[in-house]
């Protein structure tokens, strides 16, 4: 018989049980304190452990932003992110926007442009819109829609987000 | 994921002692590469060492003139710093052609000099690979090979270097400070990343126990005349196909200095100073430009699906010099090429 698959490094037992660690994060103004295994990822701590199911796994790989969240106010991919590097961190998730029953302007300006059709890339696009207005480095559509290219749409609903970020960007410079 | 220990260095000296200890570690800062690796099994350390607290974040003027960027400046904060904006904006301009904005703000300046590259069978373990498995042969050679090099290739491996700002810092003459058991020393750009040969499972001439401090920057940083220009299969978030970095310092309507080196073609930056110095002294014209571009280019050599790479790679050189002859350099947010 065939040997079976394993591309295990020799003296290393992937079946060992994980020595977890005690962690805090700061998620959307709550400290949470959870233990985790050295391999979980921000995205799967926030899910899995917190119950946070509104940021979304995608590709898991970097490459579509349906994860984006904001670690001490910055938008990163949280797939990409070992949680046990984040010990007293700051995360804001999509669920962390709306304040006293009143949507954020950028999740108020998604309903009202319709900018999304199923929805599944919407928590990392809304996520990530949030951080681009904060970064105020986007002038116009062009700037928007480049620093906004790490969110893939796959319904390709862009020209609504990118209207959508332009109402929320101008609702939120009259009213800083 | 495989399983693996976590530590955290507590400085620099504790990280280059941990990593001599154990040959199967790796660094971790931003993370970006190696967890993506991780996840698909194509890198396997035992143990990963955090080094993304460690003081290596400052971004300083030095006395030479030059500016030294520390280890583990995140990509975005670099290429948004006052300094490098108005001092070396082709660096700013090459790192905002890469990646995305969340990428760019997790993302380490020696991380990105450390990237993998992108090759699909690099990727894919269940194909030979000699980057991966030394001696297993490679499978781009014959395989889909739109995006391998065209320059520099071996018989082992034809993977092409994945970044943008790495491009940028080779035009600059950057040098990576980097210190190991045996102490610090300085590695000139050229000499960081290597051809392939017969070991392309080695990427840069950097020692496996040695750790990337600084990457420290020239005075000259060709602000009046520079482009970064990037082709790739979709207009943004995308690796390049080709890609220039091209720096010209005019006087008296001729060339004095020229930089040149392309992305996308290459197992590392590829630059000739043959090609550079048959800039020097020239009207900055079309005829110039091509003559560099033939010496850049020459000796590249296609593969069944990348062959286009030659030709465009000669467009992109003549476009890009122009871009910075005329001094309208490449806007990265607006995709028609000026």
């Amino acid at each position: 018989m065939a040997e079976p698959l394993t591309r295990t490094p020799k003296g290393w037992d992937r079946l060992s049980p994980p020595s977890k660690v005690a962690i805090t994060l700061h998620v959307n103004d709550v400290p949470r304190t959870l233990t985790i295994a050295s391999w979980t990822t921000l995205l799967d701590a926030l899910r899995n452990d917190l119950g946070l199911t509104g940021t979304k796994k995608g590709c898991d790989h970097g490459q579509c932003g349906a994860c984006t969240v904001l670690v001490d106010g910055r938008r990163v991919n949280s797939c990409l992110v070992l949680a046990i590097m984040m010990n007293d961190a700051r995360v804001t998730t999509v669920e962390g926007l709306a304040k006293d029953g009143a949507l954020h302007p950028v999740q108020q300006a998604f309903i009202d442009h319709d900018a999304f059709q199923c929805g599944y890339c919407t928590p990392g696009q809304i996520m990530s819109a949030v951080a681009l207005i904060s970064e105020g480095r986007a002038r116009n559509a062009d700037e928007i829609r480049e620093l906004m290219s790490g969110n893939i749409c796959r319904c390709g609903a862009y020209p609504r987000i990118v209207a959508a970020i332009q109402q929320a960007m101008a609702a939120m410079e009259s009213k800083p | 994921m495989i399983n693996f220990r976590y530590t955290r260095a507590t400085d620099v000296g504790d990280a280059v002692r941990q990593i001599a200890a154990e040959p199967k570690a790796k660094f971790i800062a931003g993370g970006t590469n190696i967890l993506d690796l991780m996840k698909y099994e194509v890198e396997q350390p035992t143990q990963l060492i955090d080094i993304s607290h460690l003081p290596l974040r400052i971004i300083e003027e030095v006395p030479s003139g030059g500016l030294r960027i520390g280890a583990l400046v995140p990509n975005s904060d670099l290429a948004y710093h006052p300094l490098i904006e108005a001092r070396y904006p082709i660096l700013s301009s090459a790192i905002l052609a890469g990646a995305s904005q969340q990428l760019r703000n997790m993302a380490s300046t020696g991380g990105n000099l450390m990237q993998r590259t992108r090759c699909f069978y690099f990727y894919d373990t269940v194909t030979p690979c000699n980057k991966r498995e030394p001696g297993s042969g490679c499978s781009a050679i014959e395989g889909i090979n739109r995006i391998n090099a065209i320059l520099g290739t071996s018989e082992a491996c034809i993977a092409t270097h994945p970044s943008d700002m790495c491009v940028a810092l080779a035009a600059l003459e950057a040098t990576v400070h980097v210190i190991g058991p045996s102490g610090e020393r300085a590695i000139p750009f050229a000499d960081f990343h290597r051809l392939p040969g017969g070991t392309p499972e080695i990427d840069t001439n950097l020692a496996p126990d040695e750790i990337i401090m600084a990457v420290e920057l020239p005075p000259q940083g060709f602000a009046s005349h520079y482009s970064y220009l990037k082709i790739r299969d979709r207009l943004s978030y995308a690796f390049a196909l080709v890609s220039a970095a091209a720096a010209l310092e005019l006087d008296g309507g001729r060339i004095a200095e020229a930089r040149l080196a392309l992305g996308g073609v290459a197992h590392k930056p590829w630059r000739r100073v043959e090609a550079e110095a048959a800039l020097r002294g020239e009207v900055p014209d079309r005829a110039a430009f091509a003559k560099a571009a033939d010496i850049l280019l020459r000796g590249s050599c296609g593969f069944a699906h990348n062959g286009f790479k030659i030709g465009l790679a000669h467009r992109v050189i003549e476009r890009t010099l122009m871009q910075a002859a005329h001094g309208t350099p490449q806007i990265q947010a607006i995709k028609k090429i000026r």
